[in-house]
Order: C-alpha cells, then sequence, then structure tokens
C-alpha cells in the first residue's frame, strides 16, 4: 500500500506499533478485544511476517512451515517443564530450535526449486508430524500431546525457591501472570520486534538480494553470486519466526500438540500470506487478522442463531435462506475460507494490499488527469 | 518367506492407488502442464459416487415383518429389495461394482467443468499460483461433501461373494498361510485394468498419440492444424475419471470420509516427484514401488530394528529420490527444469 516514498518506513512502523498496542481498544466496536484472539492476531502475525520473508521475497513456496511452529511448542513446553516457567528461556531456546531444524530441512530442500522444493518441505514436515505422533511420542506425548504436570522437575524455579502450589503453575515474566492481557501484549511486543526485523530485512542489500534471487535466479547465478546462502539464511530466519510463533502458543496456553505440525497448518499460513499480499510488509499481518477474525466470527454461528437472524422472513424463504448460509458458517467455515482464497488466488494474485494499491491508484489517475486538464486550461488562457 | 509375499501382495494393492492417482496427476502435468491440488478431491468424488449410489438403491420403505406375529411391527426394508425379492437384492449387494457405471460419466463431466470453468485461465500463471488455486478448490469440495454426507466415515460393503479371503498360497502350492481378502487382490486386478487401459489408449489410438505427440511439443502439433487444447481438456477428464475410479473400487478397503482426498493427496503428489514430474511409467513403478516399501517397513521385525521407519520411509525415500536423482526416477528432460 505505502510505497517508501510515500511514507517513511519509521512512519509506517509507528503507526503499526502503536496500531498493535491499541488493539484492545478500537477492536472492541468489533467485538473482539477478547485476549484469547489478540493474542491469535499477534501470534499468526508472526507466523506470516516469518513466511513472507522467505514467499515474498524469494518466491520459494514451502508448504512446511507448521513444522517450525510445532518445533517451537514443543520445546517451549519442555522449557516449562525443565527449567522455569519464566517465558524468556523459553522463547530464545525455541527460537534456537526450530532455526537448527531450519538449517537442516533448509540445507536439503534447497537443493531444489520450484515444486520440487515445495514437495521436499512438505515431506520433511510430514516426516516430522508422523514421527511426533509416533516414535517421538517420549519426547512429544504423542496424541495426547505434551502437557505440564506437578511432578515436572523445574529446576530453575526450585533453585529459585518458588513455591509449587497445589495446582499448576502459569507462566510468567518474572512474575507477572502470561494469560489475560499481559499475554497478549507479550504477543504484541514480539510481533512488533519481527514486523521491524522484517522491515529492516526487506530494505537492506540481503533482502534485495532475495527480491533478486525470485526475479531472476539464474542471471544471479552467472553475475557470479552463490545464491543458496542467501536461500538458506532466508529459509532459516523463517524458520526462527515460525519456532518464535509456536512458543508464543505454548506461553499463552502451555500445552503442545502434533497437529500444529500438520501440512493444513501449512496451508493455512500460505493462505493468510497470500490474502494479504506476499512481498509486502503489512499484508502478512493483515491476513493473518482477517483469516482468524472470520473464523472467530463464522464458525461462532450455528443453525438456530441463524434462524434467528432470518426470522423477519416468510416461512419458506426462511428455511431456504438457512440452509443456503449454513452452508458458509459454523462448521462449515472452511467452505468460505476455501472460496476466498480462490477468489483472491484468480482475481487478486497481490492479495489484499495489490487491491488497496489499485484503488489507491484510481484515485490518483484521477487526480493526475484533473491537475492536467486545470494546467492546460490555465495554459489556454495566458 | 510367506510373511514377505504378504508384504509384497499388501504393498502391491496400496501400491495400485498411489499408482492410479498419481498416474491422473502426472497425466495432467504433463499434458497442460498444471500442478493439480485438486486431484485427491477427485478421488474423494469417486468414492462418494460409491456412497451416493448405495443411498439411492437403499432408499427403503416401512413394510410388515411377518416374523412378529404377537403384535404388528414394521421393519425398514429397500423398496428395491421388497418389489424385486429375486434380483434387487443382488443389486444392492453389488452397488460398488455398479457404482462405476455411474461414476465414469459424473467423473467425465465434473473433470469437464474443472478443466473449462477454471483450470484453462492458469496455464499461464506460475506454479505457485496453480498449487494454491487448486488447493483452495479441494477445500472447498471437501467442505460441500462434509457438509451433504456428514464428517464420519460411511463404511461400504464388498458384495457377499467376495466378501472373504482368497487362500492364495494354495493356488502356488504354498501351504495354506497365505491368505488375503479377495475384493483386495480385485482391486489389484481392477487397477491393472486401468493402468494398462490408459497405456494402451495412448499408445495405440489416433487420438493417445497426437496427445502424445502435444506432451513432446504442443506448439508443432498446434502448427500442424490440430487442435491440442480441445484434447488435452478430454485428456484431463480422463485423468478425473480415472481417480473417480480408484475411489469408488477403494470404498469397501477404507470407508470414504471427506478428508480421504487430501490424505492421499501428499502421498500421490510424492509418488509422482518420485516418478519423474510427466512420466506416466515413472509414476506407475514409483507408486507400486513406494507402496511395497510402505509395507514392508510396516513388518514388526523390521519396525524392531528401526522404530518408526514405517511413518516416515515414503518422505523419506522421496527425498533420497529427489536430491540424488533430480528427475525422479524416470524423469524427461525439460519437464520443470528450472
Amino acid at each position: 500500500m505505502f510505497k517508501p516514498s510515500a511514507l517513511s518506513d519509521w512512519t509506517l512502523f509507528i503507526l503499526f506499533s502503536a496500531a498493535i498496542l491499541t488493539m484492545p481498544i478500537w477492536l472492541a466496536p468489533l467485538g473482539a478485544n477478547y485476549p484469547d484472539l489478540m493474542q491469535k492476531f499477534a501470534i499468526f502475525g508472526i507466523f506470516a511476517i516469518g513466511f513472507n520473508i522467505l514467499f515474498g521475497l524469494t518466491g520459494y513456496l514451502s508448504f512446511g512451515h507448521a513444522a517450525f511452529l510445532g518445533v517451537g511448542s514443543y520445546t517451549a513446553v519442555w522449557s516449562f517443564k525443565l527449567l522455569t516457567m519464566n517465558v524468556i528461556p523459553a522463547l530464545i531456546f525455541s527460537v534456537i530450535m526450530a532455526g537448527v531444524f531450519a538449517l537442516v530441512i533448509g540445507f536439503v530442500s534447497l537443493r531444489r526449486s520450484g515444486i520440487y522444493f515445495s514437495i521436499l518441505t512438505l515431506a520433511f514436515a510430514q516426516m516430522s508430524f508422523n514421527l511426533a505422533y509416533s516414535v517421538l511420542t517420549p519426547i512429544t506425548n504423542g496424541e495426547s500431546g505434551l502437557q505440564l504436570t506437578l511432578r515436572d522437575p523445574r529446576v530453575l524455579d526450585a533453585a529459585a525457591g518458588v513455591a509449587v502450589g497445589r495446582s499448576l503453575p502459569s507462566t510468567n515474566l518474572f512474575g507477572l501472570k502470561m494469560s489475560g492481557l499481559p499475554g497478549f501484549y507479550i504477543c504484541a511486543v514480539m510481533l512488533i520486534i519481527a514486523f521491524f526485523l522484517s522491515m529492516r530485512i526487506f530494505r537492506s542489500p540481503f533482502g534485495m538480494m532475495l527480491k533478486a534471487i525470485k526475479s531472476n535466479q539464474t542471471r544471479m547465478a552467472y553475475t557470479g553470486f552463490n545464491t543458496r546462502p542467501y536461500l538458506l539464511a532466508a529459509f532459516v530466519i523463517s524458520g526462527m519466526y515460525a519456532g518464535l510463533a509456536g512458543s508464543l502458543m505454548a506461553v499463552t496456553d502451555p500445552l503442545a500438540g502434533a497437529e500444529r505440525m500438520q501440512w493444513t497448518a501449512s496451508g493455512e499460513v500460505v493462505l493468510m500470506t497470500i490474502l494479504g499480499g506476499a512481498g509486502t510488509l503489512i499484508g502478512p499481518v493483515l491476513g493473518s487478522a482477517i483469516i482468524k477474525y472470520a473464523e472467530n466470527i463464522f464458525s461462532a454461528f450455528n443453525t438456530s442463531e441463524l434462524r434467528q437472524i432470518f426470522d423477519f422472513m416468510p416461512d419458506g424463504l426462511q428455511q431456504v435462506s438457512v440452509a443456503v448460509s449454513s452452508m458458509f458458517v459454523g462448521e462449515a467455515w472452511h467452505f468460505t475460507l476455501g472460496l476466498t482464497f480462490m477468489i483472491v488466488v484468480i482475481f487478486l494474485p497481490g492479495g489484499i494490499m495489490e487491491g488497496f494499491r489499485r484503488i489507491g491508484g484510481l484515485f490518483r489517475r484521477s487526480d493526475a488527469k484533473a491537475g492536467k486538464v486545470e494546467s492546460s486550461a490555465a495554459a489556454a488562457h495566458s | 518367506m510367506d510373511a514377505i509375499l504378504l508384504q509384497i501382495l499388501n504393498g502391491l494393492d496400496k501400491g495400485a492407488a498411489y499408482a492410479l492417482i498419481a498416474l491422473g496427476l502426472t497425466l495432467v502435468f504433463g499434458t497442460l502442464g498444471v500442478v493439480n491440488f485438486a486431484h485427491g478431491a477427485l478421488f474423494m468424488l469417486g468414492a462418494f459416487c460409491a456412497v451416493t449410489l448405495n443411498r439411492l438403491l437403499t432408499i427403503s420403505t416401512k413394510i410388515k415383518d411377518e416374523s412378529v406375529t404377537f403384535f404388528d411391527a414394521y421393519k425398514e426394508v429397500p423398496i428395491l429389495e421388497a418389489k424385486f425379492p429375486t434380483w434387487g437384492p443382488v443389486i444392492v449387494d453389488y452397488s460398488v461394482p455398479l457404482a462405476i457405471l455411474i461414476a465414469i460419466p459424473v467423473m467425465l463431466l465434473i473433470g469437464l467443468i474443472m478443466e473449462r470453468g477454471l483450470i484453462r485461465h492458469f496455464y499461464k500463471r506460475p506454479h505457485a499460483d496453480q498449487i494454491l488455486v487448486t488447493f483452495g478448490l479441494a477445500i472447498v469440495i471437501q467442505e460441500v461433501i462434509k457438509h451433504s454426507f456428514g464428517a464420519n466415515p460411511i463404511p461400504q460393503l464388498a458384495p457377499d461373494g467376495v466378501a472373504g479371503s482368497a487362500n492364495v498360497g494354495a493356488w502356488f502350492g504354498m501351504g495354506d498361510n497365505i491368505v488375503y481378502p479377495w475384493w483386495r487382490l480385485i482391486y489389484l486386478g481392477f487397477a491393472m485394468l486401468i493402468i494398462g487401459a490408459t497405456f494402451a489408449f495412448l499408445k495405440f489410438t489416433t487420438f493417445g498419440m497426437v496427445v502424445r505427440a502435444g506432451m513432446q511439443d504442443r506448439e508443432t502439433v498446434g502448427l500442424l492444424g490440430i487442435d491440442i487444447q480441445k484434447r488435452f481438456t478430454i485428456v484431463f477428464a480422463l485423468a478425473s475419471v480415472c481417480a473417480g475410479l480408484a475411489g469408488v473400487m477403494y470404498t469397501p478397503i477404507l470407508p470414504p470420509n471427506y478428508h480421504m482426498g487430501m490424505d492421499f493427496l501428499v502421498l500421490s503428489f510424492v509418488v509422482v516427484v518420485v516418478g519423474g514430474m510427466g512420466s506416466l511409467g515413472g509414476a506407475v513403478l514409483a507408486g507400486f514401488l513406494l507402496g511395497i516399501l510402505q509395507s514392508f517397513a510396516s513388518m514388526t521385525e523390521v519396525k524392531a530394528i528401526i522404530p518408526g521407519i514405517d511413518q516416515i520411509i515414503i518422505y523419506f525415500v522421496a527425498v533420497v529420490v529427489l536430491l540424488v536423482l533430480p528427475r525422479g526416477l524416470l524423469g524427461r528432460k525439460g519437464v520443470m527444469e528450472d
């Protein structure tokens, strides 16, 4: 939406931070200002920003990013179990762990490009998912998911003399409990940091290099650049973002399940990025917020509520309306998601941000035209 | 020894399903150059053709239950069985094989609509866009099915005549230890038939010749005055019939549910890539190969040595093959090269 010249990066950054931090206020009229949902906005925003660094800049479509999300979650929960309920070590370890995984998977996958790359990342993600369900059960606790228990050692907490209560301890930041609004604010701060880093990457020579790889990798190779280290760096960075998002999920709700790693979860982040606009700064955050908000709204409806809404209609019409609209809401909200997604890919490949740009372009062009007419009129008079 | 033979049979069976789906997938890719993530949904739609036919045949009516004598009891009986007691039950019993007859025109039509309505607009778009839009379509189809059939698997029965198991070992004089369900054997034979028919169609008919020529060099075929586009559209429809029939026949083995397409899609994609994008022989070979490997990996003896190998073997093989042979097992030069 904003070209660097139209609005300087710093203004954009300040606006963005202000918008994120004041979310509890301005989301109130939309009925979306409760912490649970806002946490999701922030977490998936981070995930999508990270994915966008890979897909938006280099054009490499990874179908396995959920694996890093899962790794992040598991690492965070283990940090809660073994070390301390403080979130700082959990966040750090998760990012490092996801980075290591991304390094290994990226090193292998990036030997191929195009659809082969997509399939390779998909294969790795499915492998991690299947292993998490079966052999790695001692680490991942299989189907029931990794949870906190009262018998966890929590070495650092024990050393610091934190009393073990009768109920499960909650995650905290030096004593501040990470539930409700404080939980949202730590996600929000992370999102702002993540956004800032991604902005710096976009504007850096490194980011330029990635964009050049997207537009013509062969030419890059001919000019003497070895593109693979750059790609690998981008892959690892975006994996770390996913790890951060995963650990924040564990922070706000300390359990981790393998289903977070399934390929449909990877597909979801692709949807978010595309819907918002791949390769733009704000787009992925916007896309993830819209999808999570829509999920929240649409999946809440059930048939009786629909019947109430269409109550004003005559009987037959009411039944038809309920039947039709029940295809889009409640359990079937994925249908709406799929349909929206198809429409976006078909008509607006650049996502919502391109839509904004087009609308903006319309105004600008008409402005310019008006200006031209005026000036020519002035010229005629003189 | 017996266990190994049994695993080979198991693998061939699993491989047959992979091969059938992968065949259609790679056919579409080779002709239209489109990566179709909705192909698994076509497999699922085929399976639900069988469910629909079964539902239609067993529309029931209440009739008096004669076996209860001391009060008036009614039981539900399919109209077909009540009206035609001689051949009605047979028809209901054979609903799965009969569904093939329904599935062929239905899938042909769905394929045509899909190609003309959506895929056509994506020839020139990047592969990423094709993947994304067909992924969206797959979600939509999946949700429509979920909406109309519910989320639970709907078991379908194989005809009574072939519901039991065959003593395969005795046929070859190897003792009675190798017993295998009849229907799975039939599925294997059916898959072979379809694969063979597809190959024969492409190899021995004029239509197939033109299609193969178009796969090699689309422009030249066009310059010869042949409307290659129309033929490719038909190929897409045929590929969707392939997937649909694979789905119909698979219903007695795996009760159809709305997400079975997605489950198979990921595996079939791996199969296609291992076989080599656009290579028909490669898809079939890789399908059977991966199927057999998977069933060997799920033997308890193997699992005792490498735990969890059964879960990841296919993906692991795919990774290795892609790294060693970039074009897959039988991939041609110039297809999907960067």
